[in-house]
């Protein structure tokens, strides 16, 4: 059975369910026939790789649905072997390279861009002469790989196009910048998800639960993807749904809110002991260490909403950014959460004291 | 259906296209062109802005000699463009083939591999024009100095112990060529590179230059433009003309399909509706292609910052912070326009701004590590609020 996310998901831009100005937009740039190159960015769960696929149909009509996935190796200069996969139909191909990692991503840019880039486009009644390549993940290509991007974007423009996607633009090298038209891709509101939930209900012939609808639409955070795996969660846990049924959070959340309430209560080495096994178990269940502690840390400042001090959550904000950064550099993610743990337990700890914050 | 790496079927295909007589393999006309890359100088009369490098480069075509050459500046000011320009007037278009080589960050730099494509492309044959009339034709047209060109483009990638096997290279070979590196970053070349070069720096373009260039192009392409369009590109792209003529494109793009599409609905209208050519590109269209944050939503997040007030100043800054960044602007963009702004603020005092800066460079570096934004941003807010908050 295919999630609601799959099943629903729109593939054109006329069906796309908001930001309708974007999608005209959209539609002009692939109407014209020097389409630029694009760096399509915005939060995780907006919806930019649906866009990006419908933009690819209104460029080449339905055959761009037509995708067969291919195993490629390559090989680095230390002769190691690269297995790589590309998605790919006649007219573009989609590919990962964050997927080979940091030190190996500038060799598949190098080596398949152009490769690519010096084939003519298959079909020869192709709407367009250029090929697009979708690069999924494009904030987390190396310097390097994106470098190697720079002159290949401009010398093979007539058979090449790129669309780059990306949560934000603030690791994208400036000249790579310079070569893209930067489209952003805001979240959806909440009233929009609040629509997209409801518009499902009609295609499931469910009935419509406005008061569900809109308080997943908060709990999601702006995020559609997971508002429609919350609203699939709770169409299959209950029997009956109605306006209060409560909306479960996924397992690891619940579990990051058990461990703010007992730092929140406990203040101890004890403690601690026992909230590492806890972020231990998250972490072994694939919890990237940087949701964990984002997580943790808006927990924790709604646990003190209570107490309601400014000085206070700033506090622990200014810290969990501090080990966040930690976390990246650092390659002992278990460390610095746990570092975290501590450092609030300080700041607490000062605070109901009384005494200044001075460390 | 025929897969993207089938060679058999690529080349089958290819062979197809070939030998049918319809024209398949259709050259890219113009219209289809990007315009950057329709627009990109052909000779080094047609960079713009850069007027004392185009002088001092322009002599080099009469004197028989060239120094090794270190370009370096921001994007999209014209670097790689100048010495594409300056090779192809010296060597013409049938000798460029043989007499340039062109290495840049899409090629594989490692040290040996730079050192063979150098070595293989010095110790080839100097290619000289035909002899006879056609020759002599050609060597009017093309000065041809006995040298050839090698052109480390984007040369700030390229890893240091790359860079000092490369003094070598240049030394053994200095008879016969003639090195050109190009980057971003000057300070990113080793000194013994870059004291063997000398250099030209290619400023971010000026505004009544890049002006002048866009309103070019504007009319070649009979884009009509709003009182300040250019102005605004200018300022938006902060003076990489390459971004403002990219923008320059997609707005034209915008207006025309916009219009087209209201020039059906209205087709009795006595309005002359002359497909695309009749749609003006407005600043605010500008603005909205650029990327730019606008002023309402900065200055939401400047006044949740400010002090005094009854409601708490967390949870204010909180829910702007969030809201922005759900919205999808990029940290990096909010840093540099709330620094912006706070930086030209003749309100706020001295010290306060002098701490603030510290937090600003601070954030930043966390930023340029790959730091989650959304507590990046959280975080800088609020620090940047108690400092306000001081008394
Ligand atoms: N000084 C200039 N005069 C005219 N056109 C320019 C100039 N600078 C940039 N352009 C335009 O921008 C495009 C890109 O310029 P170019 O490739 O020379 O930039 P670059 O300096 O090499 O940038 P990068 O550092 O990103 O490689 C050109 O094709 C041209 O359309
Ligand atoms: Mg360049």
């Amino acid at each position: 059975m295919a999630l609601l996310v799959d099943k629903h998901r729109p593939r054109s831009l006329d069906t796309l369910s908001y930001h309708p100005a974007l999608s005209a937009r959209l539609r002009a740039l692939a109407q014209s026939s020097d389409f630029p190159h694009l760096l399509i960015y915005g939060p995780s769960g907006a919806g930019k790789k649906t866009r990006t696929t419908a933009l690819l149909k209104e460029l080449y009509g339905p055959g761009v649905e037509k995708i067969k996935i291919d195993a490629r190796t390559f090989q680095t200069t230390s002769n190691r072997k690269l297995d790589f996969t590309i998605v790919a139909s006649v007219y573009h191909l989609e590919i990962t390279p964050s997927d080979v990692g940091h030190t190996h991503d500038r060799v598949v840019i190098q080596h398949l861009l152009k490769e690519i880039a010096q084939t003519q486009q298959l079909d020869a009644l192709a709407r367009h002469r250029f090929k697009v390549v979708v690069v999924n993940e494009a904030d987390h290509l190396s310097r390097d790989a994106q470098a190697a991007l720079r002159r290949t974007m401009e010398k093979y423009s007539p058979n090449l196009r790129l669309i780059l996607l990306a949560n934000t633009t603030s690791n994208i090298i400036a000249p790579i910048r310079s070569r893209t038209l930067l489209i952003r891709v805001p979240a959806p509101s909440v009233e929009e998800i609040a629509q997209v939930l409801t518009s499902i209900c009609a295609r499931e012939s469910w009935t419509p639960i406005p008061a569900l609808h809109a308080r997943i639409a908060v709990d999601s955070g702006r995020n559609l993807r997971r508002a429609l795996l919350m609203y699939e969660a709770v169409r299959a846990q209950h029997e009956v749904v109605t306006a209060d049924t409560p909306i479960a959070p996924p397992d690891w959340e619940a579990l990051v809110g058990v461990v703010a309430r007992e730092i929140v209560a406990e203040r101890s080495a004890a403690c601690i002991l026992r909230v590492r096994a806890k972020l231990y178990d998250l972490l072994v269940h694939c919890i990237p260490p940087t949701v964990v502690l984002k997580t943790l840390t808006w927990a924790l400042v709604g646990l003190l909403e209570e107490g309601g001090d400014d000085g206070v959550k700033g506090e622990v904000v200014r810290w969990s950014a501090f080990y966040e950064h930690r976390i990246r550099l650092g390659s002992k993610h278990i460390f610095h959460l746990e570092a975290f743990v501590a450092k609030f337990m300080r700041i607490q700890e000062s605070y109901l004291m009384g005494m200044d914050l001075d460390f | 259906m025929a897969g993207f790496f089938d060679i058999k079927a690529r080349k089958d295909a290819a062979a197809a296209a070939s030998s049918s007589k319809a024209p398949t393999t259709k050259q890219e006309t113009p219209r289809t062109q990007p315009w950057v890359e329709k627009y990109r100088p052909k000779t080094l009369s047609d960079v713009t802005a850069q007027d004392h490098t185009i002088t001092v480069l322009q002599r080099t075509l009469q004197a028989s000699n060239l120094p090794h050459m270190l370009y370096y500046g921001p994007p999209g000011t014209g670097k790689t463009s100048t010495i594409l320009a300056l090779a192809k007037q010296l060597y013409g278009p049938d000798l460029m083939r043989t007499r340039v080589l062109e290495l840049n960050a899409s090629d594989e730099r490692g040290i040996s591999i730079v050192r063979e494509k150098v070595k293989d492309f010095a110790r080839s044959q100097l290619s000289n024009p035909p002899a006879g009339p056609a020759g002599v034709e050609y060597r009017k047209k093309y000065p041809v100095p006995p040298f050839k060109i090698i052109i480390l483009d984007e040369a700030d990638s390229m890893t240091q112990d790359a860079q000092s096997a490369l003094r070598r290279t240049m030394e053994t070979y200095s008879k016969i060529t003639r090195f050109c590196l190009v980057c971003n970053y000057v300070t990113r070349i080793i000194d013994p590179l870059a004291s063997r070069c000398s250099k030209f720096r290619f400023k971010a373009l000026d505004s009544v230059n890049a002006a002048k260039r866009l309103e070019e192009i504007a009319g070649n392409e009979g884009v009509m433009m709003e009182k300040g369009v250019t102005d605004a590109l200018v300022r938006v792209s902060e003076g990489d003309l390459r971004k403002a003529i990219t923008f320059l494109q997609s707005a034209a793009r915008l207006v025309g399909a916009t219009q087209a599409a209201s020039g059906k609905v209205k087709e009795g209208d006595a309005m002359d509706v002359d497909g695309e050519s009749g749609a003006t590109v407005t600043v605010a269209i500008i603005e909205e292609i650029s990327g730019v944050i606008p002023d309402d939503t900065i200055s939401r997040l400047q006044s949740a910052m400010q002090p005094g007030k009854k409601t708490s100043r967390y949870s204010s800054v909180a829910n702007v912070v969030t809201d922005m960044v759900a919205d999808g602007w990029s940290a990096a963009q909010v840093v540099s326009q709330l620094y912006e702004k706070v930086l030209y603020d003749e309100t706020i005092p001295d010290l306060q701004k002098a701490k603030i800066t510290m937090i600003f460079s601070e954030v930043d570096k966390r930023l340029v590590d790959g730091a989650d934004e959304h507590l990046a941003i959280l975080d800088l807010s609020l620090r940047v609020a108690d400092v306000f908050a001081e008394e």
